[in-house]
């Protein structure tokens, strides 16, 4: 039965992870997200879990990809300056694809910023972090209903494509309060496995059904060799090659790219039409009074929740001929994003950096500024 | 299926392989895989429960040598993913491949806390001293003295003991060899096996082509006589100390962590 509790939004996503099924969490204390790690310490070893805390948020990723390989659904969480020390394994988990989840609870920086206080400005981190060509899916919740159900597409998708997927939240869905729905009727998408007890020569083809090789596990008589270095379809280092190197990270590219529109289908997102010459963008923590802005003014309003892979197509498709403001907590991010699906010309930045979302007020007055 | 051949244990569609001649990695892969192949023969591991995790650098390269599930991950942080895996599936035997640099520099911090919890895992450091697949540069262990291509003038730093290293950190098992003793090493790689919890093997080895040939010692014979010559398993003046260097009983990580979920579990049930 579901159940309907008072969550706060960290909590929320901890319990998203483990209907989700996720039974490993490493991880390092860090402000805001630290309740994620706690809730998950008393949690897991009751559904049979691990909980381990590591030395530091490299280990914390590394050994969330040890239990990955191993055959586990397994996360870290973590805020900004674990979520640098953690990039050069984001890269690891997409050049081995290997499913696993970070959740990234956004604080103010650069450096150590602000702990206390929320951001978005990781955006672009999350997408462009780690060394190479890659892409990776990113969701950003705006409520606490939200964590949780974004937690689940996060393990799923995480399965489904064998990537790594962020939870790119901020400090205030983290920290806020409401009321969630814990609903027991989740879909859970497990990885595709190979066939037990069978030495796998190709582990990595080079063409796979769309695009997602199954994922040997070890322990189950596949005999694979999995590596960070450039590997051919044995999953051997072939680094001198250009050719296996351009195919293979074209195709680690292109099995989350081919499917951004359907990904943004799946997970959803607002679209509120109005009757309006101006459209507000807006996601996250920050999307809330932005949603509130839009209602008083009468104008239309789009919230992502899938913020990577972008869909330039859909962008275009819904806000072509509006001037857009998109309002943020950073000083232009997402921003830069949608200038490359729209007319530049029309495309307008609230950057908020500091701590807070700005209030309706601040937003209402930028759009009267825009429409002159 | 039992692997009874230690030559079924080799991708031989991966060779030649990319070790020098001489190198002391050839050694440590080659006792590795006999001991391997003894312990499936003899049915106390499973070819397919057993998993080889490396890091970065020449020795880190020696698992993807060998046909079992393996883990070729990061600079320094073999022994971070290989606490992953061991937690989520305690059935699997996990050995960590790694090198000085790997180990002690950059990995130094993962090294001391699986250690110190007592990780089920066995390391075999290959230690040769220096960075070799980055071409030759001055590592944790490289001797006061010793030329390296970033110490031109000779190493200005003392060096990690390793073995006192993991000792201080709480490892319960740590002995020493070279690749002058192979027979000794073997063993070594077989009690560790046997046993639960951190067991770590430092193997002092040769590398002629960036540590010998900067330190009088071109030739790969030399280089092993030299390690003959300057290690004893007594404790001799100016000698290393090779041996079994510390063996007692901890509690293994492993029991620790799902003696605690099954108590939570117990007790839940009970409510
Ligand atoms: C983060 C990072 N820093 C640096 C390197 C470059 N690097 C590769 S191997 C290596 C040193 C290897 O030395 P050691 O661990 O002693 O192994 P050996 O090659 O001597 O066996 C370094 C510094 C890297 N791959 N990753
Ligand atoms: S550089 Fe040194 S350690 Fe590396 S393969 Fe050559 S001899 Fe061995």
């Amino acid at each position: 039965m579901s159940k309907v509790d008072f969550l706060q939004g960290n909590e929320a996503c901890a319990e998203g992870a483990i209907v989700a099924g996720c039974r490993f969490f490493a991880g390092y204390p860090i402000t805001p997200s630290t309740e994620i790690a706690e809730r998950m310490s008393s949690r897991l070893p009751e559904v049979g879990g691990v909980y381990v805390q590591m030395e530091d948020e490299i280990a914390s990723l590394a050994a969330v990809i040890g239990a990955s390989w191993a055959g586990i659904k397994a996360m870290t969480a973590t805020a900004g300056p674990g979520f640098s020390l953690m990039q050069e394994h984001i890269g690891y988990a997409v050049m081995t694809e290997t499913p696993c989840v970070v959740v990234n609870v956004q604080r103010g920086g650069p450096s150590t910023g602000q702990p206390t206080k929320a951001s978005q400005s990781d955006v672009m981190q999350a997408r462009w972090g780690s060394h190479g060509d890659y892409e990776i899916v990113a969701l950003s919740p705006s409520t606490v209903q939200e964590m949780y159900d974004l937690m689940i597409e996060c393990f799923n998708w995480s399965e489904r494509l064998r990537v790594p997927a962020v939870l790119l939240t901020d400090e205030v869905v983290g920290h806020m309060r409401e009321r969630v729905v814990l609903r027991d009727d989740v879909e859970t998408v497990e990885r595709e496995l190979p066939p037990e007890g069978e030495e796998i020569e190709k582990p990595f083809p080079m063409e796979p059904d769309d695009l997602v090789p199954p994922m040997p596990v070890f322990g189950r008589g596949h005999r694979v060799h999995v590596t960070g270095l450039t590997h051919d379809e044995r999953g051997y280092p072939a680094t001198d090659d250009p050719e296996i190197h351009r195919k293979l990270v074209t195709r680690l590219c292109n099995k989350v790219r081919k499917r951004a529109r359907e990904i943004h289908e799946e997970v959803g997102y607002d679209f509120e039409e109005r009757e309006s010459d101006v459209a507000l963008v807006a996601y996250g923590g920050c999307a809330r009074t932005v949603i509130e802005a839009a209602e008083e003014l009468g104008v239309t309003v789009f919230r992502p929740k899938v913020i990577h892979p972008f869909d330039p197509d859909l962008i275009r498709d819904l806000l072509d001929g509006y001037e857009v403001l998109v309002v943020e907590m950073n000083l232009g991010q997402y921003v830069e994003m949608v200038e490359r699906a729209l007319d530049r010309e029309c495309v307008h930045l609230l950057g908020y950096p500091g701590g807070y979302p700005p209030t309706p007020e601040r937003v209402i007055r930028e759009v009267k500024k825009l429409s002159g | 299926m039992t692997v009874v051949d230690w030559k079924e244990l080799i991708r031989w569609d991966r060779m030649p392989h990319i070790l020098c001649p001489g190198c002391g990695n050839g050694t440590i892969l080659n006792v590795l895989v006999r001991v391997l192949a003894e312990k499936f023969e003899e049915g106390e591991l499973d070819p397919d429960k057993t998993v080889l995790v490396s890091g970065i650098g020449c020795s880190s390269r020696l698992p993807g040598y060998v046909k079992l599930d393996s883990l070729h991950t990061t600079h320094g942080r073999p022994l971070a993913f290989a606490t992953g895996i061991k937690l989520a599936n305690p059935d699997l035997e996990v050995i960590v491949i790694t090198g000085d640099g790997d180990a002690a520099a950059i990995g130094g911090n993962h090294l001391i806390h699986a250690a110190r919890r007592n990780l089920d895992v066995t390391v075999i450091c290959a230690n040769n001293y220096i960075y070799g697949m980055t071409g030759g540069q001055v590592s944790p262990t490289t001797p006061r003295g010793a030329k390296s291509t970033t110490t031109p003038y000779g190493n200005p730093e003392p060096p990690f003991d390793l073995c006192e290293l993991v000792i201080g950190a709480g490892a319960p098992h740590v002995e020493r060899w070279t690749t002058a003793h192979p027979a000794q090493l073997s063993a070594a790689i077989a009690r560790a096996l046997e046993r639960e919890g951190f067991s770590f093997i430092d193997v002092l080895c040769q590398c002629p082509t960036n540590y010998g040939r900067r330190n009088d010692m071109r030739d790969p014979r030399e280089m092993v006589k030299w390690l003959r010559e300057n290690t004893s398993t007594r404790d001799e003046e100016g000698k290393i100390r090779i041996g079994i260097l510390r063996d007692e009983e901890r509690e293994p990580f492993l029991k620790r962590m799902y003696d605690m979920i099954e108590e939570v579990r117990t007790s839940e049930e009970g409510d």
